[in-house]
């Protein structure tokens, strides 16, 4: 079972795995509470555009995704302020631009499809030890924010105008939970890949909410069911050569069913009402 | 001596888009005022104190709170607010009522913001006041509208406030938890907290205010518990001696 640990691969995917899943996780909570579970997603888009750009100029593609999903974010925000349009509509217009940008560069430069499929799905075990930094140190910055800032995001996802009317500076947060949610979504694309970084956000959090328990304790188990599924999917990925990306997602989907039936079975309620 | 004035409104106005919502509103209470904002569903009275709490730009007019203008106010922890929607919260929220509490408390930290022994007996005296200290380790969404209405009140009280706001707040309560609530009231009022009552339903609440502004749009009524009698004798109920209500809860 350790000699899996004795490569220098698996060492690398299973440190950024974990880190990453604890970040995703712990945002994913105050996201999917605030209804904002999609904005991950539409931030996936758009780093595809940064990924293809920084591709086209030969430039880390990692740097300009994160600069494409950060400039993204707050694009949402201002789009939805200023023309006073719903928030999906905002997510879905800048998300789409950046989409058909990549998709655009991707057909215009060519060559570099190959490379850019492995942003798209997820390529954990062929990760660099430069990414495995990069990823390691976002997903910290992630991590750290949040548990800097916990009592207030808390409030705000709690009930926002009261959380406002006691000096919170809700603007601020709100513009912090989407560069966050920009970071984590770019530091997770080499573990799940872009199209299923916001899954990685999002189930580990519906799951851990089926518990009914304190705010504190869903966090914990977020973390737990996250960093349980990236284990066991990098197993299942070494011993039988699953692709990672779908595995983890699979696992969290079949994670995230049992904490339902259990949810209901606890409430003597029917699976389905 | 005059009083100081908790709230002052001065020819207020807003709209949404080209519909006029408040047309030059001017009134204001007093500390150790409980006024009742009154109107039909749809008279601007929730749009008024989102502007009062500075929750929407004030477009035209004047709001002082505690003599403050609003845009410069900063002292948000002499404000207690509790929204209309306040019983309408996610059942599947994953908060205890400790929490809940404690985010009043928290709010106001400087960080670190954790919580300490003696937080946590203040905690346990604000669930005390309004009657809820047994429940503090439940979830919010397994407690009653009126349960969770008096964790709300808790939640606002551990900041030790001025002044209460509270929009609706008995929406969906039923008529003997309401009661209850509204003896609460008046016995925080008479503890010398300040309170902004807003409710459609002007029959039950005359009785426990002793100021009413009547709101339609424009401002229909303003004055004391005794002239709203006069001008509406229909919806007028004798004030209930909140002196003898202390007594009789003990």
């Amino acid at each position: 079972m350790l000699e899996i640990f004795a490569y220098g691969f698996m060492q690398k995917a299973f440190i950024t795995g974990i880190v990453i899943a604890v970040a995703c996780s712990l945002l994913g909570v105050f996201l999917v509470l605030r209804r904002y579970a999609l904005i991950g997603d539409g931030l996936a888009h758009i780093s595809f555009g940064g990924v293809a750009t920084g591709m086209l100029f030969n430039y880390m593609p990692f740097a300009s995704a994160l600069l494409f999903a950060i400039l993204g974010a707050l694009g949402i925000l201002k789009l939805k302020e200023k023309t006073l349009i719903h928030s999906d509509t905002a997510i879905a217009i800048i998300s789409y631009t950046s989409l058909g940008l990549g998709i655009f560069i991707a057909t215009i430069a060519g060559g570099f499809n190959v490379d850019l499929l492995s942003y798209l799905f997820g390529s954990i075990l062929a990760i660099q030890t430069s990414e495995v930094v990069l990823s390691v140190a976002l997903a910290l910055i992630v991590i750290a924010v949040i548990t800097l800032y916990y009592h207030d995001l808390f409030y705000m996802a709690f009930d926002e105008e009261s959380a406002k009317t006691s000096g919170i500076k809700t603007g601020t947060l709100n513009s912090l939970l989407v560069i966050l949610t920009a970071i984590t979504v770019v530091s997770s694309m080499r573990v799940v890949g872009l199209l299923l970084s916001s899954a990685l956000i999002v189930l580990p959090a519906a799951s851990a909410l089926q518990y009914n328990t304190s705010f504190k304790k869903t966090l914990l188990l977020s973390a737990a069911i996250s960093v349980s599924s990236v284990t066991a999917g990098l197993l299942m990925a070494y011993y039988y050569d699953y692709a990672v990306s779908g595995t983890i997602i699979l696992i969290n989907t079949g994670l995230f069913l049992t904490s339902l039936i259990i949810n209901r079975a606890r409430n003597g309620r029917p699976l389905f009402s | 001596m005059e009083k100081e004035k908790a709230i002052q409104l001065k020819n207020v106005c807003f709209s949404f888009g080209n519909a006029k919502v408040l047309k030059d509103i001017t009134f204001s209470a007093d500390k150790g005022d409980f006024l009742g904002l009154i109107g039909p569903n749809g008279s601007g009275k929730t749009t008024l104190l989102k502007l009062i709490l500075g929750l929407y730009p004030l477009k035209c007019g004047s709001i002082k709170l505690f003599g403050t203008e609003i845009t410069s106010f900063r002292d948000w922890s002499r404000i207690g607010y509790i929204p209309q929607k306040a019983t309408n919260i996610d059942t599947i929220f994953p908060a205890t009522v400790k929490e809940v509490v404690a985010m009043g408390l928290l709010s106001r930290k400087k960080f670190p913001k954790t919580i300490n022994r003696k937080d946590d007996k203040e905690i346990n005296a604000a669930l005390k006041t309004v009657g809820m200290d047994e429940l503090r380790n439940k979830r919010i969404g397994e407690l009653s509208g009126g349960q969770q209405q008096r964790i709300f009140i808790a939640r606002a009280l551990i900041s030790k406030p001025d002044i209460l706001f509270l929009d609706e707040p008995t929406t969906g309560v039923d008529q003997n938890t309401q009661e209850s609530f509204y003896r609460l009231l008046g016995e925080l009022n008479q503890k010398g907290i300040t309170i902004i009552l807003i409710s459609h339903d002007i029959g039950k609440i005359t009785k426990y205010v002793n100021k009413i502004a009547s709101l339609n749009t424009a401002l229909e009524f303003y004055g004391s518990h005794s002239e709203f009698c006069a001008y509406d004798p229909e919806h007028c109920h004798d004030n209930i001696d909140q002196h003898r209500l202390c007594l009789d809860r003990g």
